[in-house]
């Protein structure tokens, strides 16, 4: 090989590495949850603090489960996308994180409804670290056998939505 | 003045750094002092997942004070330094970790700097060998070094 062809070489490959490295977005954390199962918890329901949400209900179908938060600005983002999903059938578990109940129920009327089935009221925001919780909103997928199997940072986007999530729930339908 | 105002800014600079032992003002109390010692040691050897470049001793994310709670309790209860790390990479990976551990994943990040280190030796050795080649075939001929005896004379000449 021609020597001056050296330099030009490691700079291609330095171009290619930092190409890659800084096109990767340093919030997306691998979630060490994938393939293990949801973790336990136990939390008053958003509406009625009387009952009580826990990780056996995330069980029996494929659940969306979303860590959203009043004072959250993105989670706003991505609520008109959550309302979608419910309409289409999805069944959504909420988890509200380090909130204030009367802020959330706020929140939830402003932006033009619930879409959760059940919304786990974690005031201390315990059961967000059990999951793994940074930065709202996070969202996961819990199959039929309560195994979190997809989680996704950041707002829901359309594309995510229908390349990633719905496909992947499809699937995880046809699971026993 | 200034050494006095110097004094002021180093004593508060003591303080502050201090300061990520308090929650809410009120010191943390430690059963001995290997647990202060354990708890102080893992504040600076966890990351903070919202403010990635800070510690959670550093950090004044909400986060990062959860966290700080969990691990005072942690250590409260006992749990040893293994315990503490395994419950949060379990919950935030291996991110969580200032310094992750040596596996299949991290070989390159751990070995890289070395294989920097060895690859530059190498080009600065293949270098200078080809260098001093140059240095021992440039024996002068004959006719060279007369004439730049001739030329060195004539310098001298003009001192």
């Amino acid at each position: 090989m021609n020597r001056h062809m050296i330099p030009l070489a490691v700079f291609a490959a330095l171009l290619l590495l930092f190409w890659v490295g800084l096109g990767l977005n340093p919030k997306v954390i691998p979630s060490a949850l994938i393939g293990k199962e949801a973790p336990k918890f136990e939390l008053p329901e958003l509406h009625d603090p009387q009952k009580m949400v826990n990780n056996e209900m995330l069980k029996g179908q494929v659940t969306i489960f979303n860590a959203f938060a009043s004072w959250c600005i993105s989670c706003r983002q991505e609520h008109h996308q959550l309302l979608k999903l419910q309409r289409e059938g999805f069944y959504l578990v909420g988890l509200n994180y380090k909130d204030e109940r009367q802020d959330a129920l706020m929140y939830l009327r402003q932006l033009g409804g619930d879409p959760y089935a059940m919304i786990a009221y974690d005031y201390k925001g315990d059961v967000g670290i059990e999951w793994g919780v940074s930065a709202t909103p996070e969202t996961f997928v819990v199959d039929k056998k309560g195994i979190v199997r997809y989680k996704h940072t950041g707002p829901l986007y359309r594309e995510v939505i229908e390349n990633e999530l719905i496909p992947l729930i499809r699937k995880l339908e046809q699971e026993s | 003045m200034k050494v006095i105002v110097g004094i002021f800014m180093v004593m508060s600079f003591l303080i502050s750094s201090s300061a990520y032992a308090l929650k809410a003002g009120v010191p943390l109390e430690f059963e001995n002092a290997e647990q202060e010692a354990l708890y102080n040691d893992m504040l600076h050897e966890l990351r903070c997942t919202v403010c990635q470049n800070q510690s959670i001793a550093g950090s004044n994310a909400p986060l990062a004070d959860d966290l700080r709670g969990h691990l005072y309790k942690m250590v409260g209860e006992g749990a040893g330094e293994a315990d503490i790390k395994k419950f949060m990479v379990d919950r935030y990976g291996e991110f969580v970790l200032y310094r992750p551990n040596f596996d299949p994943s991290t070989y390159l990040l751990w070995v890289g700097p070395f294989l920097l280190l060895l690859l530059g030796g190498i080009v600065l050795r293949l270098n200078v060998r080809s260098r001093s080649k140059i240095n021992s075939s440039s024996d002068l001929t004959a006719e060279e070094s007369e004439l730049l005896a001739n030329h060195l004379d004539s310098k001298e000449e003009k001192k």
